[in-house]
């Protein structure tokens, strides 16, 4: 299953500067892997050692957050769109 | 576990800013000190600003309303022009209570990704306008998005842009440092502040400096480009703000995220305050510095308090769990 990953700005340095890029993987945890293995050093960004998202990052769907389907193990099928977004915004101090 | 009411030291005098009733009480705030976190520090002493005592409830409020007195004064700020600028949150809320009390319309532009309590405060409380930006692109999105914005209609807009506008760190110059400099009868050996806009972190240096020049100043930043700490900017990856000058500086701290949310829970149950996380994440970067120096009185900014972001007595998947989770959208 090949899936479509919107990448967040701050992540761009690690994507050759591209803020959408191509996946393989049946689910999350799959996609997350193929990222990493096309992408070095992507993963641990997004998620903790045990493969979950970081609290502060949101995973989308087709733009349902999988905390809400089956979390990491939420089926991916051929042409999905998934979104990689901090649940905030850094700015302003 | 003992929990004991915070220390407060009030200031002996109240700067008066202006005369409307509720933003005279932008300042003077207190000042809290630590009494549980570092106590593997002893000959250190830790105080925190509780910035969230300012009316609009954080530290923004001053940097926003000197902004908006200044333009008044200048003469670029008139009745017929909407206040317009690109905010994370907090100076949002702020500019939306200004402009309401003086009668000001406010537009905001934020990433789609802002916590909904401070949008909402922003729009039903206050009434401003809200335009969102790519949630992809944080607050970098929403500058280049209000710039536009603002060069479309010029002469609609008065645009404080708070990042490059000297007001901003001139209200910390003005009023946060001298606070902090009576406050601590003048003991104050070390500073250290967030950065986001710099603001805060360059009044306080420049003014502290001036009364005792020893006086080492540090900032805290996110210790990734993609990170947590709401209100904070991550310096090497982001735009840099014009008024923000590291080299002014004695130095810069890394803060995870995670060690700040840790901080949230912690601050709560031993401290008995109820913080946001880039509070928490100035008390993780006060311990650190506090471990390196051995001795001193260290002092830093509590921007806001738990109140507007979801990281709340760690409940963040009760939060997950009630909350809506479609993808943000931008309005642009």
């Amino acid at each position: 299953m090949s899936a479509k990953v919107r990448i967040p700005t701050p992540l761009m340095k690690l994507t050759d500067n591209k803020n959408e890029v191509s996946a393989e993987g049946d689910n999350i945890a799959a996609i997350l892997n193929n990222l990493e293995s096309q992408f070095p050093g992507i993963k641990e960004r997004i998620c903790e050692e045990n493969g979950t998202p970081r609290r502060f990052i949101n995973i989308y769907l087709n733009e349902e957050d999988i905390r809400f389907l089956e979390a990491e193990n939420t089926a991916v099928k051929d042409g999905d769109e998934i979104s990689i977004i901090p649940a905030i915004a850094g700015g302003v101090a | 576990m003992n929990v004991s009411i915070p220390e407060e030291v009030q200031t002996p005098t109240c700067p008066l800013i202006t005369d409307e009733g509720v933003l005279k009480k932008i300042g003077n705030t207190p000042l809290l000190k630590m009494q549980h976190v570092g106590r593997n520090y002893p000959d250190v002493e830790i105080y925190a600003k509780a910035e969230w005592r300012n009316a609009g409830g954080s530290v923004k409020s001053r940097p926003a309303l000197q902004m908006i007195l200044d333009g008044e004064i200048s003469g670029q700020l008139t009745k017929d022009k909407t206040i317009l600028d690109s905010t994370s949150g907090n100076t949002g809320i702020a500019y939306a209570l200004i402009g309401k009390l003086k009668g000001y319309k406010v537009k905001l532009v934020m990433a789609a990704n802002v916590c909904k309590e401070r949008k909402g405060l922003m729009a039903d409380f206050y009434g401003a306008e809200i335009v969102q930006s790519s949630p992809f692109e944080g607050s970098d999105g929403a500058i280049r998005l209000a710039k536009k914005i603002y060069n479309e209609n010029p002469d609609q807009y008065f645009m404080p842009d708070q990042y490059n506008n000297d007001s901003n760190w001139k209200a910390h110059y003005n009023t946060t440092a001298c606070e902090i400099w009576e406050q601590t009868n003048g003991r104050i050996t070390h500073f250290a502040a967030g950065i986001g806009t710099g603001g805060t972190i360059m009044g306080n240096t420049r003014r502290l400096r001036e009364f005792n020049k020893n006086i080492l100043c540090y900032a805290l930043e996110p210790a990734e480009e993609l990170h947590g700490i709401e209100g904070l900017k991550h310096m090497d990856s982001s735009i840099v703000p014009g008024i923000y000058k590291e080299d002014e500086l004695d130095g810069k701290i890394s803060v995870a995220t995670e060690d700040a949310y840790a901080m949230v829970e912690t601050l709560e149950q031993e401290e008995g305050i109820l913080v946001g996380q880039s509070s928490a994440g100035a008390m993780v970067g006060a311990l650190e510095l506090a471990s390196r120096i051995k001795k001193g009185v260290i002092v830093t900014i509590f921007p806001d308090s738990c109140d507007r972001c979801y990281v709340n007595f760690g409940k963040y998947k009760e939060y997950a769990e009630t909350h809506g989770h479609k993808i943000p959208k931008a309005d642009t």
